[in-house]
């Protein structure tokens, strides 16, 4: 059995069926793009993250604080965790902006669902980037080294 | 006595649960990330906060859990590819379905191999 797939319709949309305002300009396009874009990025940057953090040597158990001094000491790994960081969190985030859109009905819920969304979003990305560029593998606080961090000898 | 619909190319098929897969495990992955974020972030706080919490991963209860994860994440992954090449693809409409079983061999191969090298090493003997 074979079955010919019509392509969706395009073009005008007759008045009676237009949703919105439409002055949303071409935001959903691009969303839909870089949901795409950014999977194919983010399927190379989280297998490489799981390959080297789980799979490799000790496993998990290699993961302490050393562990992650020893990659933040290299920019590659700094930009490489920027970078899935931010493809994830936004691809993550349009997401859930997506199943809300679906399910939440009314108008209010809608919009105070995807204020909480965008708070926690922004706040984990900026968190995220901020730890990531001032992490100090030898924290000191009030003149004393805290236990546990890499610090060079006296 | 009418007939049953003959159901519908998407309705109850490959195409509507593979969505379904697709969201499930999306959500899962969205709200582990935030946690991960948080929980990595506490190398800024102390080394000693950040060792004891991530000491909390090495359980035998939360190793299967990361093998939860992982396998959500492989599924996530692959049809994603899946969805690219059914958008991009000229016939990726027309093989959608062949598309899926191809996913789910991937990701029972990629996930055993990962199942058995993740839980060995975390419940292993130390």
């Amino acid at each position: 059995m074979s079955t010919d797939i019509q392509n969706p319709r395009s073009g005008k949309i007759a008045p009676q069926y237009r949703r919105g305002t439409g002055s949303k300009g071409n935001f959903e396009m691009f969303a839909w793009l870089f949901m795409r874009l950014s999977g194919v990025v983010l399927v190379v940057l989280i297998f490489g993250h799981l390959f080297v953090n789980l799979l490799v040597g000790e496993g998990i158990h290699a993961i302490d604080f050393g562990f992650v001094a020893g990659k933040w000491a290299d920019p590659f790994w700094q930009f490489w965790d920027l970078a899935m960081l931010w493809l994830a969190m936004l691809h993550g985030t349009n997401g859930v902006r997506t199943i809300i859109n679906d399910y939440a009905e009314k108008d209010a819920t809608r919009f105070w669902l995807k204020v909480v969304l965008y708070a926690a979003s922004f706040v984990i990305i900026v968190l995220g980037t901020l730890v990531i560029f001032t992490f100090n593998p030898c924290p000191v606080v009030n003149g004393v080294q805290l236990p546990g961090g890499f610090c060079p000898a006296p | 006595m009418p007939t049953k619909p003959a159901g519908t190319l998407y309705r109850g098929r490959e195409g509507m649960w593979s969505w379904v897969g697709h969201r499930i495990t999306g959500v899962v992955i969205f709200f582990f990330l935030l946690v991960h974020v948080l929980d990595t972030s506490l190398v800024r706080v102390s080394p000693e906060a950040y060792t004891a919490v991530i000491g909390a991963y090495k359980n035998p209860l939360m190793a299967l859990g990361e093998t939860g994860l992982v396998a959500a994440i492989v599924f996530h992954a692959f049809n994603g590819l899946r969805i690219i090449a059914v958008d991009f693809w000229k016939k990726g409409a027309k093989y959608q379905r062949q598309m899926l079983w191809v996913v789910l061999a991937l990701w029972l191969v990629a996930f055993a191999a990962f199942a058995v090298r993740h839980l060995s090493l975390a419940l292993g003997g130390h």
